[in-house]
């Protein structure tokens, strides 16, 4: 590490900048891909009028959002109610600070990790941000005064705390196999040794079912289930309110996605190619390796939208029945087989 | 024959649900290669058939003669009451022949708000003079637009060659041999009794 302050406080900006901007540019076009997707699914063509193949889509959709009356209905509470968008957004947005996009990349003869914040506790840093992110949903149903909000609201705090359980247990049995609690050092593991999908199956299946329930993803999308709760708890909201509700969702799907990557997928690995690899490679090294990683979000990021069209949603007792009963039991088991196999 | 469902218990296989989760993947991951069905609908168009319903439009013959006679009998079956008819008298000097027919419309409405597509006007009607068209596009930038008048019904239906013509000629087969008799007798039954 350098000492240099100016040195540090320039690359950490410059990756702040590149990460975010990253994640808000898979943001916004992700909507175009689930429309196109879901489409292709239905044997339609999808959003073809804006641009090539509808690809300006995602700026006219942001046009429209921004022009929009931003309206805010009179039975509200006004201060949750502003509140409550910016509170989805902001957690999904933080998570990115510990994720590790790349290997080490060497600037001016400098080694700098390529993750905004490389914490000791990364893995437990996103639990305790990514549980926050259920009260912007909760207070957007109590705020907005309505039924079908408020419904919302209430799934949405039962599931979310349910399945924060099983996310939290399902990777324990990681860190009791990799001895750390650091992402980046997760990922240098893997790259020498063995994906963490083929040595915690049980652990990757239930953190992948926890994550969809975490990002209201169908099938565990009850907070906003457009069939039963008009649209659950942003039934009130419109314009850029609206639009920060649907941007933080798809924020939280990449950072999932990218938290699948790291933890289970490798994060930055290519199959064959070991940490002297990469640094062999140089620079290179990191633009091979962030593809890498970028392709496993999209890989999963298409596996959200595959798996919406393809299992319906749950009932909200199943959903209980699942979380407590099934997934919950499967990561103990998990932690106790991890312990076993890992006996000195 | 009541149909009997096999409601097995569900082995520990498909107690899993994991498979049956993969095979619902397979099978949408495959629908995606499916061509597609949907119609660019501005640029391409559906095949409109000849019975299809459309819009209901008035026909002239191949000799440009109205056919309605205003008789009103659309106006009477229509169910929504779209149909408004104000009778007139056939025009005089015109270039067709009206010597045998009393009525034309004067004003013809249809409201295609009320309209319910039924066809019922041009089952009913004794001279073919209302069809249901291919029109589907009905537009306008008000109601009142929509309440499509004689001349536009004119527009939409066109002409209809008619391969009976009844009217036509009917003087010329009167005159020609045994019906020369009819009409003094009926020009008698007129005068008369």
């Amino acid at each position: 590490m350098s000492d240099n302050l100016l040195f540090i406080i320039g690359t950490n900006l410059a990756k702040i900048i590149l990460f975010t901007h990253l994640v808000l540019i898979f943001a916004a076009y992700m909507p175009w891909v689930e429309r196109k997707v879901s489409a292709w699914m239905q044997d339609r063509v999808g959003p073809n009028r804006v641009g090539y193949a509808g690809l300006l889509q995602p700026i006219a959709d942001a046009l429209k959002f921004i022009f929009k009356e931003d309206a805010i209905p009179g039975h509200v509470e006004k201060v949750l109610f502003v509140l409550a968008p910016a509170m989805t957004v902001i957690p999904a947005l933080l998570i990115l600070a510990v994720i590790p996009f790349a290997p080490p990349v060497k600037v001016l003869g400098e080694s700098v990790q390529m993750v905004i914040a490389d914490l000791d506790t990364g893995i437990l840093f996103v639990f305790a941000i990514s549980s926050l992110s259920v009260y912007g949903i909760t207070f957007a149903g109590w705020a907005s005064n309505n039924k079908y909000s408020l419904l919302g609201g209430v799934r949405s705090s039962a599931q979310m705390i349910s399945y924060e359980v099983c996310l939290g247990l399902s990777v324990v049995g990681i860190f009791m196999a990799a001895q750390t609690l650091r992402l980046t050092d997760i990922v240098t593991l893997q790259v020498d040794g063995v994906w963490n999908i083929f040595t915690q199956p049980i652990g990757a299946l239930v953190f992948i079912v926890a994550a969809f329930a975490e990002t209201n993803r169908l099938p565990f999308d009850l907070p906003e289930a457009e069939t039963e709760l008009v649209a659950g708890y942003h039934t009130e909201y419109g314009s850029m309110k609206f639009a920060m509700f649907f941007a933080g969702e798809y924020a939280a799907m990449f950072v999932f996605s990218a938290l699948v990557a790291v933890l289970f997928l490798g994060g930055w690995d290519v199959p064959f190619m070991s940490n002297a690899t990469f640094a062999a490679l140089g620079n290179w090294g990191v633009v091979i390796g962030m593809l890498s990683f970028l392709t496993k979000v999209c890989a999963f990021l298409f596996f959200y939208v595959w798996v919406r069209w393809t299992i319906p949603r749950f009932r909200f007792d199943q959903l209980m029945h699942l979380g407590w009963k099934v997934l919950l039991p499967l990561a103990l088991v998990n932690v106790v087989i991890t312990g076993l196999w890992n006996l000195p | 024959m009541a149909k009997v469902v096999d409601r097995h218990k569900l082995t520990w296989y498909e107690e899993l649900y994991l498979p049956a989760i993969a095979s619902g993947l397979k099978r949408t991951f495959r629908q995606m290669f499916q061509p597609d069905i949907t119609l660019q609908y501005p640029e391409e168009r559906p095949q409109i058939y000849d019975d299809y319903r459309g819009a209901p439009g008035l026909v002239r013959d191949q000799d440009g003669r109205e056919k309605c006679v205003s008789c009103q009998l659309c106006e009477y079956i229509c169910p929504p009451k779209a149909i408004v008819i104000v009778p007139g008298e056939a025009p005089e000097g015109a270039t067709y022949d009206y010597s045998h027919i009393e009525k034309a419309p004067r004003e013809f409405f249809i409201d295609m708000l009320r309209c319910i597509y039924c066809g019922y006007c041009e089952e009913i009607c004794p001279e073919q003079a209302i069809f249901m068209t291919g029109e589907y596009e009905l537009n306008a930038g008000s109601r009142q637009e929509l309440v499509h008048d004689k001349k536009r019904l004119y527009e939409i239906g066109g002409l209809r060659p008619d391969p009976i013509q009844k009217w036509k000629g009917k003087d010329d087969r009167l005159d020609a041999g045994g019906f020369t008799d009819l009409r003094k007798r009926g020009a008698g039954a007129e005068e008369g009794e």
